[in-house]
């Protein structure tokens, strides 16, 4: 495969994404990332969360500057509604990894994207965080993400780069398996 | 102390194959087996299986099948037989209840303990086979201890199971034939689906192996695969070897009142927890596997078969129940027995040499372990091709590798008397 020959431009470095996975397979422990968010309740159900610093290829990492997001509920949940809910962020990451993975994917297969848009909904009975109801869980009954895509390919190949999208996202992969949380008093 | 030139531990396909390529050679060998001829066919699979492969694919280095019925599949026992006869075909050396416990470097080639014997040989093929071991995940630990867990290797029948449902983690081969087993004995069974392969029996009145290997697919090289650990690492198709050929994709376990759910991700407190992610592997499979068909259809059309064959078709997509549970309590009563259908791996332990990766897996290229000259593995998949995963597959690598052990032998001869101090400065 010569990608660096390929007209395709999605504008991800899929040389330097395959020679990562070359390099990190050599040295395991520089695979070790830590991703880390730092909160600050404000007032109510408003809090305040930055993202700057994580860990990973063997040391300290930054981002190129500092970004920040308010959390906090809607006017009909009797709140401020100072920011988006924190289900709504946890949707923003699903749909922003898994555009994030059509990109790259399509790079990868030399398919050339003019548009990419989604929309993401995940279906909610409120009785569960309310504590009305036992058997209603407080989490997403389902979450339904639909893609269009403007590209020089088939449908297949685009069900295909979806597929593989989903295969390959850890925001997927979070949110359809179960993970350890601890949560503990500092 | 034994002295030969060459061992070849287990005495199955692989090593048979691998007997007989050396002594067309005049290598002289001998093959140690810790049972019998066909040791794992004979003890470690359930009655009701059969080779995955049809009569007629299964070929060995001299030995075409020559049975009456070519597109049928040989159950356990047939294998067993056949590679008994084949070992007497071939005049192969096989020490029979020859346990090898350890297997180390020594001076000019190896030192191999079996028994209460030591052998020297100056080459060692390790030929026994990819599935000694159940592969089982570490969320087994967490199954109550009032429900009975047993692997493949353990599995006879439905009949040693308890009454009650059956929980069947993984959807390999392996995973669908038992979940239709014991489902048709009256246990209502569960089936826990990760990344599968999904393949028809038959396509366009052909059995699907006939597919696989005429548009070469099988003969695919290890070394021009794009995603090496992967090919090796895939769960084999959800095929059964049945002379009716029917489908045993997750459609039909569906429609036979198989429940299908997720991968299983962990279980907590007793209640197990599937993967959200069923309808994504579904959709996976279904792509792959017409992405097969659509090269099985050029394939046919390039070679100018297409008029003879009847029509391409595709298979209805993988229907994935909106309503599959990802929760199961398996404190309930309602699973009585969990089938650990999660893969196999081999077991080398009793290799002493540092020939291993960081995931304990021998590194080799196509077979030749290149850090220990005169080290060879045989019988993996994926091993030098795709072919490589099913038993005709060790013919041609038996013969690569016969090949590079001979060269490996007369280059050693040649080098020992020459390696003085005066041709290392020169070289």
């Amino acid at each position: 495969m010569t990608i660096t020959d390929s007209p395709v431009d999605n504008g991800v470095n899929v040389q330097a994404l395959l020679g990562a996975r070359e390099a990190l397979s050599a040295a395991p422990q520089a695979a070790q990332f830590t991703w880390r968010a730092s909160c600050t309740w404000r007032n109510g159900t408003h809090s305040h969360s930055t993202v700057a610093g994580f860990s990973g290829l063997g040391a300290e990492q930054r981002h190129r500057t500092e970004y920040e997001f308010d959390v906090d509920h809607p006017e009909c949940f009797a709140s401020e509604d100072k920011g988006a809910t924190p289900t709504e962020i946890v949707l923003v990451g699903l749909v922003g990894c898994l555009t994030a993975g059509v990109a790259a994917v399509a790079q990868y297969r030399g398919i050339q994207l003019r548009s990419v848009t989604a929309t993401i909904e995940g279906q909610m009975n409120v009785l569960g965080i309310l504590g009305a109801d036992p058997d209603i869980r407080n989490g997403f009954e389902a979450i339904t993400v639909r893609f269009a895509i403007d590209a020089d390919a088939s449908r297949d190949d685009l069900q295909a780069l979806i597929a593989q999208s989903q295969k390959r996202s850890a925001v997927f992969d979070i949110v359809t398996n179960p993970t350890k949380v601890l949560v503990e008093l500092a | 102390m034994i002295k030969t030139t060459a061992v070849i531990v287990g005495a199955g396909h692989a090593g048979l194959a691998m007997s007989r390529r050396l002594t067309e050679r005049s290598i002289d060998h001998v093959v140690l087996e810790r049972g019998e001829v066909a040791n794992s066919w004979r003890t470690q699979r359930w009655p009701s299986l059969r080779l995955l492969t049809p009569n007629w694919q299964t070929r060995l280095p001299g030995h075409d099948y020559a049975g009456d019925d070519p597109d049928g599949f040989m159950p356990a026992a047939d294998v067993a037989a056949t590679l008994t006869g084949y070992a007497r075909l071939v005049g192969a050396p096989v020490r029979t209840a020859t346990t090898v416990h350890t297997v180390r470097a020594a001076p000019q080639g190896f030192e191999i303990h079996a028994n209460d014997d030591v052998l020297r040989a100056r080459a060692v093929v390790l030929a026994t086979g990819a599935c000694n071991l159940p592969a089982i995940p570490g969320v087994a630990d967490a199954v109550p201890p009032s429900i009975m867990t047993l692997t493949p290797l353990a599995y006879r029948d439905p009949g040693q199971l308890p009454d009650g449902g059956a929980l069947v983690v993984g959807a390999s081969a392996t995973g669908v034939q038992l979940a239709g087993e014991i489902h048709r004995s009256g246990r209502p069974v569960t089936l826990a689906v990760g990344e599968h392969v999904r393949l028809p029996r038959t396509y366009r009145g052909r059995d699907i192996f006939w597919w696989l290997e005429a548009t070469g697919l099988l003969a695919e090289r290890y070394d021009q695969i794009d995603d090496l650990t992967r090919a090796r690492h895939l769960p084999s198709p959800q095929l059964t070897g049945t002379p009716q050929a029917t489908m045993t994709d997750l459609n039909t376990l569906a429609a036979r009142g198989v429940r299908i759910v997720g991968r299983l991700g962990r279980i907590t407190d007793g209640v197990a927890q599937f993967s959200g992610s069923l309808a994504n592997t579904c959709a996976l499979a279904d792509l792959k596997m017409n992405r097969f068909l659509n090269r099985a259809d050029e394939w046919a059309a390039a070679s100018g078969l297409h008029g003879e064959l009847p029509p391409p078709h595709r298979f209805a997509p993988t229907r994935v129940d909106p309503r599959s549970p990802l929760e199961l309590d398996l404190r309930s009563g309602e699973i009585t027995t969990v089938l650990w259908a999660t893969g196999f791996r081999p077991d080398h332990s009793w290799l002493d040499i540092p020939v291993r990766d960081r995931t304990g897996h021998i590194r080799h290229d196509g077979g030749v372990v290149t850090r220990a000259p005169g080290l060879y593995l045989l019988g993996m998949p994926v091993l030098r091709t795709r072919a490589s995963t099913y038993i005709h597959g060790a013919a041609a690598d038996s013969e690569a590798l016969a090949g590079h052990l001979r060269s490996f032998l007369s280059s050693r001869r040649r080098w020992i008397p020459q390696a003085r101090p005066s041709s290392l400065i020169t070289g």
